[in-house]
């Protein structure tokens, strides 16, 4: 998106954010806080589309990456009884995953979209053959509040009293963007996903650093599953990723295949949907709970359409490095 | 700009191909997809094994129950007709270049549709049932329309459009269902059942609807291989930029393509409305799910092969239930047969290991993403 719109845009949050808090502050709080907490997948989500991407691979897969962690993050959780081990099961899962992908991508130069749908068909097949019933988590993950920081007013609560992985989604998304654009790792990527015959020429391998980013990236699909079953809802469902890897993909392009861009769309996004609810079970408007419950797709579509033509994805994307 | 430009779109299947030629030539194209079934079968057996169950007992349940009784056949072919339409809706989709996942939201559409305008008016028979079939496919044509004209002019990947379309779908159909075209008095969210006008019927032992099923495959594989608007289609897939150059706009045909399949998967919809379930209830149409990508790509976009692969598909999905019933074997196992078939029948493991070629043709369908 436009930088200038972007920080008038945000410019707008910011200001009704103060003048909501200013009015009840409790209520700001809460809403902001589910907000963030919705976010934090999506942030993660994210981060994979855009390490993906900047390398040169489409990643669809996603929601299936997802999906596939987050029932091996719970089930690890439950039958280990230890939430780490769990949430470790989860990113190893992702990563498993991420080099799915990479081998029909990367090796076997497949059609990307096609391999990652690949990934989201097998992955609701398997969890759902392999659902059981009847598993409880050993217990729920500490928050964490950060001293001093926590009793900042507004910023304190919402902020800095936090579970791990959302200090976690935050951090990488931070990380990312200093190891993009500040590193040779980051600049190998994105020659990688621009220009591949260039970085060829001047000595990278294409495959093998698009094979090592798709594997890594995966980790991260992962631990957004952990955080979905094991900290944000506490069990598994089949089919509960409900389309968040997709979600993502729209964030990833409305943020600019920017990790800092992502982060803060995701947050846009998750803002909408804590007002969203809190209007809705205040009963503010007499609005259907279909309605509410479609909100997250048809913002998708609508941030898609309203970017698309103003950002430019990475020039290799999609295509397979064949050496000329 | 050479001709075959690999990174747009090669489907890499379905015409024949000048090199190959002769019946033994050709021979992979059928082999390929038997092979990725049997050996789908086969690891399916072993999950159903691993769970205590004779894999061999557990497949002869499977298919006996659906094709060995009067009343299973009937149900493999009432299952099997969505199926043929919506594989032919994402066919229809690949062939122009544009991977429909949307086809569950379309035919929901569609089969909503088809319930309204089957309720909501009294005309006679022979008016009726081709009206709400009509307007069952208008509803699905209009719901893809959405991502074919995103697609069209914001280059708005329809990948993710249409996901997310199936999901608006799915809430919508439930508001639907549940306010404006409830049934009055009632305390589930349903709509009023079809006027017996719109009620399509069964040709003997034979659903109407599966008939017109096939009718319509024969009909897409005569349009895509032998018409002019075929043939655009087939251009716009295989290479945007020739199609342009030769005067073809790519535009409206990605919107016509996407118009078209949404029309498909909407008579699906529509079919199951009037000639199964004769009312719309949102858990009528539930877990179409994937089905459709599996059946076009296991039938390498051919019209005509999507035909047997549906009626596959529709199989296994209506032997599931006594599969549960007599071994306890979660129905689930289906979709994991049907995900690795997919698998196997897409990725190049089979085809590699099969014929030791190394350049195996994969589909492609990638283009157009994110700006």
């Amino acid at each position: 998106m436009n930088a200038r719109w972007a920080y008038i845009l945000g410019g707008f949050i910011i200001a009704g954010i103060i003048v909501s808090y200013a009015m009840d502050a409790n209520r700001t709080e809460s809403v902001l806080s589910f907000s963030l907490r919705y976010a934090v997948p999506l942030i993660l989500a994210a981060m994979v589309g855009i390490i993906c991407e900047r390398s040169g691979v489409i990643n669809i897969g996603i929601e299936g990456q997802m999906l596939m962690s987050a029932f091996a993050g719970f089930f690890g959780a439950a039958l280990t009884g230890n939430l780490i081990a769990g949430a470790m099961i989860g990113v190893g899962t992702g990563m498993i995953m991420g080099a799915f992908l990479a081998v029909g991508s990367v090796t076997w130069k497949m059609d990307q979209i096609i391999a990652g749908t690949i990934i989201n068909i097998l992955a609701t097949g398997l969890t759902s053959f392999f659902y059981a019933q009847g598993y409880v988590l050993p217990g729920v993950m500490p928050t964490v509040a950060v001293p001093l920081l926590k009793d900042i007013p507004l910023l304190g609560p919402v902020l800095f009293n936090n579970g791990l992985y959302t200090y976690a989604a935050i951090l990488i998304a931070v990380i990312l963007w200093v190891l993009l654009f500040k590193t040779i790792w980051g600049l190998r990527t994105r020659s990688v996903g621009e220009k591949p015959s260039a970085s060829d020429t001047s000595g990278i391998n294409v495959p093998r650093t698009r094979f090592i980013n798709v594997t890594l990236a995966g980790g991260i699909a992962g631990l957004a599953g952990a955080y979905l079953a094991i900290e944000a809802a506490g069990t598994f469902e089949r089919g509960f990723t409900a389309g968040r890897g997709f979600t993502a993909l729209a964030i990833m392009i409305f943020g600019a295949w920017n990790p800092l861009g992502a982060m803060f769309a995701a947050i846009f996004f998750g803002l909408t949907q804590g007002v969203a609810s809190q209007l809705q079970s205040d009963a503010v408007f007499e609005i259907p709970p279909q309605f509410v419950n479609m909100l997250p797709y048809v913002l998708t579509i609508v941030l898609l359409a309203a970017v698309s033509g103003r950002v430019s994805p990475p020039a290799a994307v999609g295509k397979p490095y064949e050496k000329d | 700009m050479s001709v075959t430009d690999p990174s747009k779109t090669d489907l890499g299947f379905s015409d024949p191909d000048p090199q190959r030629g002769g019946p033994l030539g050709r021979l992979p194209s059928i082999v390929l997809p038997i092979a990725s079934v049997l050996i789908a079968f086969a690891v399916g057996g072993l999950l159903i094994w691993l769970q205590g169950v004779n894999p061999f007992y557990a497949y002869w349940v499977m298919f006996s129950t659906a094709l060995g009784t009067p009343e299973g056949l009937l149900r493999v072919m009432e299952k099997s007709t969505p199926l043929i339409l919506t594989g032919l809706a994402v066919t229809v989709g690949l062939r122009a270049g544009l991977f429909n996942i949307g086809a569950q939201g379309q035919l929901l559409a569609g089969a909503i549709g088809a319930a309204w305008a089957g309720y909501a008016f009294t005309m006679p028979l022979a008016f009726h049932i081709p009206f709400a079939m009509a307007f069952g496919m208008l509803c699905g044509a209009a719901w893809a329309s959405i991502a074919g004209v995103l697609r069209a002019y914001r280059s708005v990947s329809e990948v993710i459009t249409t996901i997310m379309l199936n999901s608006i779908a799915i809430a919508l159909v439930d508001y639907l269902a549940s306010k404006p075209f409830k049934e009055p008095d009632q305390p589930i969210s349903r709509t009023p059942e079809i006027a017996e006008t719109a009620a399509l019927p069964n040709f003997g032992a034979i659903p109407t609807g599966f008939v017109l099923a096939i009718l319509v495959a024969l009909f897409f594989g005569w349009f895509l291989m032998r018409t002019t608007s075929g043939f655009r289609f087939n251009t716009v897939g295989l290479n945007s930029n020739a199609a342009r150059y030769a005067g073809i706009s790519v535009k409206r045909t990605i919107i016509l393509a996407m118009a078209v399949s949404g029309a498909l998967a909407g008579l699906g919809g529509a079919i199951e409305t009037l000639g199964v379930t004769g009312r719309f209830e949102p858990a009528f149409n539930a877990g179409l799910g994937f089905d459709g990508i599996t059946i076009a790509l296991l039938a390498r976009a051919n019209p005509i092969a999507a035909i047997p692969a549906a009626i596959l598909v529709g199989t296994l999905r209506s032997g599931a239930a006594a599969l549960q019933f007599e071994t306890g074997i979660e129905p689930e196992v289906v979709d994991v047969i049907l995900a690795l078939t997919l698998l196997f029948v897409a990725a190049p493991i089979v085809g590699r290991f099969l014929f030791r070629k190394r350049n195996i043709k994969t589909t492609r369908v990638t283009s157009g993403w994110g700006s």
